[in-house]
C-alpha cells in the first residue's frame, strides 16, 4: 500500500509541477471572467450603439408613434427620400425606412441600407409597425385609447418549485445552463484526464522503465497509483478553477452592480423614457446571476465531483488498458472507439434530448447506466432528481468502476510487457484469461 | 541461494521455458547464456516475480519465492528505461523507495554512489539531457542502491563504451566481493566467460548445459594442441598424434592420441622442426555451445 502512495505521489507531483498545469489553472478562470465581463459589458453598454433608422413615412400614421429602444432609434428623415437613398449607399451605418402612402392596402414597406440588416433590428421594426397599425385600426374601429391600454395583456411566467420547505424560486433557464455546462465539463475532463493516463502508460512502456518498476511493485499497483494520482490532479484543477472563478465573479459582479445603479440614475436624470429602467432591471447578466443563486450549487458541485471521479475511474482504467496494448500513441486509434462511443453518444443525447426531457425514461436509463451516467446525470441534476435514482446511479457507477478496473488490469499486466507486437481485439480477449 | 526447479512457462502458442532447473550458489557470478529468444528473459521475469511460472518452483535462500524477496533483488533489464522528463536524483530516489528504502537512507546512498561513479552534479539533470552511456550509469546505480543480495543484469554491457564497461565491470566485481550474488544474462557468450564462475546454457526453451566454467571446459577438452613452428612438419603418426587442421603456414593443430603425453609428441617432433609455441586448445563456451546446439 505504501508503494501505491509513492506512485500516486510521483504521478501527482510531476504533473502539478508542470508549467502547463499552472497556466491552465489561471487561464481558464481568466477566460471565464473575460467572457462574463464581455457579456455584462455588452448588455450594459449596448444601448450606446443603437442602430439609427431614418423614417420616410408617406402615410403619416407612424412617424410620431415609433418608440426608441436600446438597440434601435428612429428619427424622421431630414433630406428628401431620393437624396437619403444616395447617401445611404455610401454610409456604413444607418437604415432608411420607407413607408408608402397606401400602407393599409398591403403595400410593401421598404428598408434600405448599405450593409445587411440584423434579424433583431428587423423584427423590432416589424413589431413596432404592426403594433402601431393595429392600434390605429382598433381606434378606427371605435375603441378609445384608454380601453386600448387596459386590454393589452402583459404576462410573464414566474415559475415556483414546490418543495417540502415550501415554494422556492426555480429557474428552468439556469438549470438548463448548469446542465449544459456540466455536460461539457464532464465530457471534456473525462477525455483530458483519461488520455493523460493513457499517455502516461505509453510513456512508461516506450521508455521501458515499466520493467524496472514492476520488478518492485505489482502491475495493478502501478496502474492504480497512476489513475489515482492523475485523478487527484483533476480534482485539484477543478477546485482551483471553482475557487478562483467564484472569487473573481463575486468581486466582478459587485463592481458591475455599482455601475448599473449609476447608469440607471443617469438615464433618469436625462429624462429618457421609463422603458430604459425596465430594460436595465432585466439585464440578462443579472438575471443569470440571480437564477443561478436559486440552485443549490454546493449540492451540484459535490455531485459533479462524485460523477467526475466515478466516470474518470471507469474510463481511465480503459484508457490505461489501451495504452498498455500499444507501442505508441498513433496505434491507439483502433482501440479508442469503444471508449469514445458511449461518451460521444451521451454527450450528443444531452443536448438533443436530455436537456429538454430530463425526466423521460430514456434520460432515466442514461443516467443510471455507469458508462453514460456521469454525463447524463449531471445534465438531469439541476432539474431535480429523486434521491433513490441518484443513489442507484452512484452504486452502479462504483460497480462499473470495479468491473472495468478488473478487466483493464488483466489486459494491462500482459500489455505492458509486450513490445513490438501489434495487438488485436482477439489478442486482448486472450490476455484476459492469461494466468499471472 | 537460488534454486530453480522444473520451471515451465507457456505463452499462447509458444513454450518459453520447458522444465528448466538450475542452482545458483551464494556469492557466485552466474552466467545465463543463450541466443536471442532462448527464454532467458522469461526466466529472469519469473525470478523477479514479474510473471509466475505455469509449473515448477523457485527457492530464494531456501524459502519459496514470495513478495518479501523483491527488496532483496536488483534487476537491470535488457530494455533500459527511465522517465525522460524526471530529474535524475528524484528518479533514483523514487526507484529506491519503491524497493523499500526510506527517503533519507536512499538520499544518503545515492550521494555515495554518485560520488563513486563520478556523477556529481547530475542530481537536477533530466534524463533526456544525458547521453546514452550516462543513462546506463544512472540505471546501474538505481539497480544496486538497495544493496540487493541478488543482482540480475540482463545484457549489462550493451550500450556502454569500453571505458564505462570497464568501470561497471569493476563495480560488479566489488559488489560480488562484498557478498552479492550476480546473474549475468547475455547472448554474447565471450563477453562474460572470464567473469563467470558458473554458467547455464539455454537454447530453445531448454537448459542444455550447466556447471562450473572450469569443469565444463575441462570436460570439453579433447587433447588438441596448437603448435607454432618453423621448418618442415613431419607426417602424422597414428599411434602418437593426428593432424586436426593446418592453419597459417607455421601453425598446426594436432590431436594427441589416447594415453600419450605432449612430451612424447615433442620428443618426436624436435628433430624435425623448431618449436616456438605449444599450447592446449581449450574450447570457448561459444565453441561448446555451437557444438552442443548443432548436435
Amino acid at each position: 500500500m505504501n508503494k501505491v502512495l509513492l506512485i500516486i505521489q510521483r504521478e501527482y507531483l510531476t504533473r502539478v509541477k508542470k508549467k502547463s498545469f499552472l497556466l491552465m489553472t489561471f487561464l481558464v478562470p481568466a477566460l471565464i471572467i473575460g467572457m462574463y465581463a464581455l457579456i455584462a459589458y455588452l448588455s450594459v453598454n449596448g444601448a450606446d450603439k443603437a442602430t439609427e433608422v431614418q423614417v420616410y413615412d408617406e402615410s403619416g400614421i407612424f412617424t410620431s408613434e415609433f418608440k426608441n429602444i436600446e438597440t434601435v432609434s428612429f428619427r424622421v428623415g431630414k433630406t428628401s427620400f431620393a437624396e437619403a437613398k444616395k447617401e445611404a449607399a455610401t454610409n456604413e451605418k444607418g437604415f432608411i425606412l420607407h413607408i408608402p402612402k397606401d400602407i393599409e392596402q398591403l403595400s410593401k414597406v421598404e428598408l434600405y441600407s448599405k450593409k445587411k440588416v440584423g434579424l433583431s433590428t428587423l423584427s423590432t421594426i416589424n413589431n413596432q409597425l404592426e403594433e402601431i397599425l393595429r392600434n390605429k385600426q382598433l381606434k378606427d374601429a371605435g375603441i378609445d385609447a384608454k380601453t386600448l391600454a387596459t386590454i393589452k395583456p402583459d404576462i410573464s411566467i414566474d415559475s415556483k418549485e414546490l418543495t417540502a420547505e415550501g415554494e422556492k424560486d426555480s429557474s428552468a433557464g439556469a438549470a438548463y445552463a448548469i446542465g449544459f455546462a456540466a455536460a461539457i465539463l464532464i465530457y471534456m475532463s473525462l477525455f483530458i484526464y483519461g488520455s493523460q493516463v493513457m499517455r502516461g502508460v505509453i510513456e512508461e512502456k516506450t521508455s521501458r522503465i515499466v520493467e524496472v518498476i514492476i520488478s518492485s511493485v505489482k502491475p495493478f499497483q502501478l496502474m492504480l497509483g497512476k489513475i489515482i494520482g492523475i485523478g487527484l490532479v483533476g480534482i485539484t484543477q477543478f477546485t482551483l478553477w471553482i475557487v478562483l472563478s467564484t472569487t473573481l465573479v463575486g468581486t466582478a459582479s459587485k463592481i458591475l452592480l455599482k455601475d448599473k445603479v449609476s447608469s440607471v440614475k443617469t438615464e433618469l436624470v436625462e429624462g429618457k423614457q421609463n422603458k430604459a429602467i425596465a430594460e436595465a432591471s432585466t439585464n440578462p447578466a443579472l438575471t443569470v446571476i440571480n437564477a443561478v443563486k436559486t440552485l443549490n450549487l454546493t449540492y451540484i458541485f459535490t455531485c459533479f465531483l462524485v460523477y467526475f471521479l466515478g466516470g474518470y475511474l471507469i474510463y481511465s482504467a480503459l484508457f490505461a488498458a489501451v495504452g498498455s496494448a500499444v507501442d505508441n500513441e498513433t496505434e491507439t486509434q483502433q482501440f479508442m472507439l469503444p471508449i469514445t462511443l458511449p461518451l460521444l453518444f451521451t454527450y450528443i443525447m444531452s443536448f438533443t434530448f436530455i436537456l429538454n426531457n430530463p425526466d423521460s425514461s430514456l434520460s432515466f436509463w442514461l443516467s443510471i447506466i455507469p458508462f453514460t451516467s456521469p454525463i447524463a446525470m449531471m445534465v438531469r441534476l439541476p432539474f431535480g432528481v429523486p434521491d433513490w435514482q441518484l443513489a442507484l446511479s452512484i452504486v452502479l457507477l462504483i460497480g462499473g468502476f470495479i468491473l472495468t478496473t478488473w478487466i483493464a488490469a488483466k489486459i494491462y499486466r500482459v500489455g505492458i510487457l509486450m513490445y513490438g507486437k501489434k495487438a488485436s481485439y482477439k489478442e486482448l480477449a486472450k490476455w484476459l484469461f492469461y494466468k499471472e | 541461494m537460488l534454486r530453480i526447479q522444473h520451471i515451465v512457462k507457456q505463452y499462447a502458442q509458444h513454450r518459453a521455458l520447458d522444465d528448466v532447473s538450475m542452482d545458483i550458489k551464494k556469492g557466485s557470478i552466474f552466467g545465463l547464456l543463450g541466443p536471442n529468444g532462448a527464454g532467458k528473459t522469461s526466466l529472469i521475469r519469473i525470478i523477479n516475480q514479474i510473471t509466475a511460472p505455469d509449473s515448477g518452483e523457485v527457492f530464494f535462500n531456501g524459502e519459496k519465492l514470495n513478495p518479501k524477496h523483491i527488496a532483496k533483488i536488483g534487476y537491470l533489464p535488457e530494455e533500459r528505461g527511465l522517465y525522460k522528463k524526471m530529474e535524475i536524483g528524484e528518479q533514483a530516489l523514487y526507484l529506491a523507495q519503491l524497493k523499500g528504502l526510506s527517503r533519507a537512507e536512499a538520499t544518503k546512498r545515492i550521494k555515495y554512489w554518485f560520488e563513486k561513479m563520478d556523477m556529481q552534479g547530475w542530481w537536477n539533470k533530466k534524463v533526456e539531457d544525458l547521453s546514452k552511456g550516462m543513462q546506463q550509469k544512472v540505471q546501474f546505480v538505481a539497480t544496486v542502491l538497495h544493496e540487493p543480495e541478488l543482482i540480475i543484469l540482463d545484457e549489462p554491457f550493451s550500450g556502454f563504451d569500453p571505458v564505462n564497461a570497464e568501470i561497471i565491470t569493476q563495480e560488479i566485481l566489488e559488489l560480488n566481493q562484498k557478498g552479492a550474488t550476480i546473474i549475468f544474462s547475455t547472448h554474447r557468450m565471450e563477453s562474460v566467460e572470464q567473469l563467470c564462475d558458473s554458467i547455464a546454457l539455454i537454447n530453445k526453451s531448454h537448459k542444455i548445459l550447466d556447471g562450473k566454467v572450469s569443469d565444463i571446459k575441462n570436460s570439453y577438452r579433447n587433447n588438441t594442441y596448437a603448435i607454432e613452428f618453423t621448418g618442415q612438419f613431419p607426417a602424422e603418426k597414428a599411434d602418437l598424434f593426428s593432424i586436426v587442421s593446418t592453419g597459417k603456414a607455421h601453425e598446426i593443430r594436432i590431436k594427441i592420441a589416447e594415453g600419450k603425453t605432449p612430451n612424447e609428441v615433442l620428443n618426436y617432433l624436435l628433430p624435425h622442426i623448431q618449436i616456438q609455441q605449444l599450447s592446449e586448445v581449450i574450447p570457448s563456451i561459444n565453441d561448446i555451445f555451437i557444438q552442443k546446439v548443432s548436435h
